[in-house]
């Protein structure tokens, strides 16, 4: 039985009350703490600060503890809060050469200057479920070796000195899509609306604010064949890199702290034309954190979404840059979808009415057409 | 409208929340505003603006809440609805958002409100000058369902090349001999744009037509404000053989007893029996009141 819902105020207040009731769960056992969610999800915490677009452990993890572990709950609390922050300045472009390395590994080369570094990765786990962990134990760790790798050089960088790969701006006419005071600066889609046909600036935003699903479902797409586009894995790096701004009083950069990033650098083939020698092309990943699946699939899509800019015919999904980019934000997608939860009463009564009438029409003409 | 704080250019605290008044921040309501002047001067054209985050949903009317809270005032009253009634549980928190957020007094009477925000419905008392009403939109493309891509739709308004959407309503006719829209209908304003009227019932398209009050669209996650301005002229696409109708009721509202409003279906027992009742409540408790009041002389 389920009558008309009117008289929300109250119900609503019930709803949230039961709600915090049900996220701490068991009052018997210890509360989770932030502190805690940040050091032991941090994973998880990296896509809220990915998806979220904001730089902030603390409140991801806080985030993730408000939202009883929905990622996306999370992220949306994360970017109603950053879009009330002012903003002070732009920092500089992160240097991504200049990282401190935990981990870094080419899939092209056997060896390279700098080395493979594995670093903390899920990778070559056997996927068995380590009951020592349920018991609550602690397993015996080694500690890193102490050495971090500053200053490495990067694999597409040996490429590109040969002239085997274009260089990182790719080929396009840069068309100036800042706002009209600065209209160098890279396009910022968190204050002007999505422009098509949008610039790569702007697509780049918009897949590392995508969600991971998304990206990776469309990535996996690319290797099947929907716009295939042959990717090696030329390096893929994570560690952390100073942000650097340049506070107009002072007039030189000064360091405003450190982040950690997983970088992708995709290489893909490129056939050249009549005009050009055929090089391998590119397609590039960035997230916060230690966020290596977005990071390769954000760098398969970026490629796929450059068909355009090299001549390929777009056929496929994810070569649509309308389809990807209207659909990758998971704040968008999931309010629409679970809009369908508010009230549609006017307007299904509507359909109702236009369906009965149709229905009693069509039984009219039936009767009319029997002998 | 009232003008929100005319000499304000910074921002102000509007309580303990921490928050500007009305939530955004002076510099983005600006931008909105603008963007509102540009919508107002070329009636029925999608205008693209910088949207933000709220803290409801895309898709829960962020786009309405932005376009509320930039024309709203300390003065203001506003009255928000959803499916043409003040106590659905979205219109409850949304109103609950702009009274926590802007202080402002609130009410469910059509004719006391300055600003009225909806959603699918348009209110049953006619509104007078100086009245805005807010409309929230899912979908502000009417073409998108034709033709999805943006870069086309743009090129079609432009071009006014419209013939789609009559064809469209055209093969409606030609399967189910009506045509089958039966919200969300589409309209021409001023002579020129195609335009969505979010999802109202076409009950309430002709009350868009010469409205004495301003009328706003907001669509948050497609970032797009348009506007029809009072006055203006909007006409539901129709053929000369099939013009266009609204949707009538046989029955008439449980309450009040109106028989030209329009009623939502109610079930009331497990057998499917069911009552139809006003979907505008105010307009419904109105009417009650002039009937006890009538008894009470």
């Amino acid at each position: 039985m389920y009558v008309a819902v009117k008289g929300g105020e109250q119900a609503i207040d019930q709803a949230h009350s039961w709600l915090d009731e049900t996220r701490r769960g068991d009052t018997s056992l210890p509360e989770l703490s932030v502190e805690q969610i940040r050091q032991q999800m941090g994973m998880a915490v990296d896509r809220v600060m990915t998806e979220g677009s904001l730089y902030d452990p603390e409140l991801a993890a806080l985030a993730l503890k408000q939202a009883s572990g929905d990622v996306i709950e999370a992220i949306f609390l994360l970017r109603a809060y950053r879009t009330t922050l002012p903003r002070f300045l732009a920092s500089c472009p992160v240097e991504t050469d200049r990282m401190a390395i935990r981990r870094r590994i080419s899939a092209a080369y056997k060896d390279l200057p700098g080395g493979q570094i594995l670093g903390p990765t899920y990778d070559y786990t056997h996927r068995l479920l380590d009951f020592t962990l349920l018991a609550n134990g602690e397993r015996a760790t080694t500690p890193p070796a102490d050495d971090t790798v500053e200053n490495c050089p990067r694999v597409l960088d040996f490429l590109n000195s040969e002239g085997l790969i274009e260089s990182p701006q790719g080929q396009d006419e840069h068309k100036p899509s800042g706002t009209m005071e600065a209209p160098d600066a890279p396009a910022d889609l968190t204050r002007q609306p999505m422009d098509y046909p949008a610039d790569r600036d702007l697509r780049l935003q918009a897949l590392a604010r995508g969600d991971e699903g998304f990206l990776l479902a469309l990535a996996y797409s690319t290797q099947r064949g929907y716009g295939r586009n042959h990717p090696f894995a030329g390096e893929i790096r994570q560690g952390e890199v100073a942000v650097e701004i340049v506070p107009e009083e002072l007039g030189f950069a000064v360091i405003a702290g450190d982040i950690q990033v997983t970088e992708c650098d995709m290489i893909n083939q490129f056939s050249g034309t009549e005009t050009e020698a055929p090089r391998f092309t590119r397609g590039y990943g960035l997230a916060f954190g230690n966020a290596e699946r977005k990071a390769l699939a954000m760098a398969l899509v970026d490629r796929a979404l450059r068909a355009r800019e090299l001549g390929e015919d777009i056929v496929s999904p994810a070569q649509d840059e309308e389809f990807v980019l209207a659909h990758c934000d998971n704040l968008d997608s999931s309010g629409f979808v679970s809009h369908l939860k508010l009230p549609h009463y006017v307007d299904f009564q509507s359909e109702l009415v236009l369906l009965r009438r149709l229905r009693k029409e069509f039984e009219q003409r039936r009767e009319a057409n029997q002998p | 409208m009232t003008t929100a704080f005319p000499d304000q250019t910074t921002d102000t605290p509007a309580d303990a929340t921490g928050y500007n008044f009305a939530y955004l921040d002076e510099q983005t309501k600006r931008m909105i505003r603008r963007c509102l002047l540009k919508a107002v001067a070329v009636p029925g054209y999608q205008v693209p603006f910088g949207g933000r985050e709220m803290p409801l949903p895309y898709g829960w009317g962020t786009g309405g809440m932005q376009v509320t809270a930039t024309v709203i005032g300390s003065d203001d009253v506003l009255k928000v609805i959803d499916q043409g009634a003040d106590d659905t549980t979205n219109a409850v928190s949304i109103r609950r958002f702009f009274a926590r957020t802007a202080g402002v007094a609130t009410t469910e009477s059509t004719p006391q409100a300055s600003v009225i925000q909806t959603r699918h419905r348009i209110p049953e008392t006619p509104l007078s000058r100086g009245q805005i009403l807010v409309y929230q939109v899912p979908i502000p493309e009417p073409l998108r369902f034709i033709e999805p891509r943006e870069t086309e739709t743009r090129k079609m308004h432009a071009l006014q090349e419209y013939g789609v959407m009559h064809v469209k309503l055209y093969e409606d006719i030609a399967r189910f001999g009506h045509i089958a829209t039966t919200y969300a209908y589409p309209v021409k304003v001023n002579g020129h744009y195609v335009m969505d009227p979010s999802p109202i019932p076409k009950f309430d398209n002709p009350k868009m037509h010469g409205c004495p009050a301003l009328q706003l669209f907001g669509a948050g996650r497609e970032k797009r404000i348009y506007a029809i301005p009072p006055f203006t002229r909007v006409e539901s696409l129709d053929f000369e053989d099939h013009p266009f109708e609204v949707q009538g009721w046989d029955q008439t509202c449980e309450f009040c007893g109106s028989d030209h409003s329009f009623l939502d279906e109610v079930v009331i027992d497990d057998y499917g029996g069911r009552i139809f009742i006003c979907s505008d409540t105010d307009y419904c408790n109105q009417r009650l009141d002039a009937d006890a009041r009538k008894e009470a002389v």
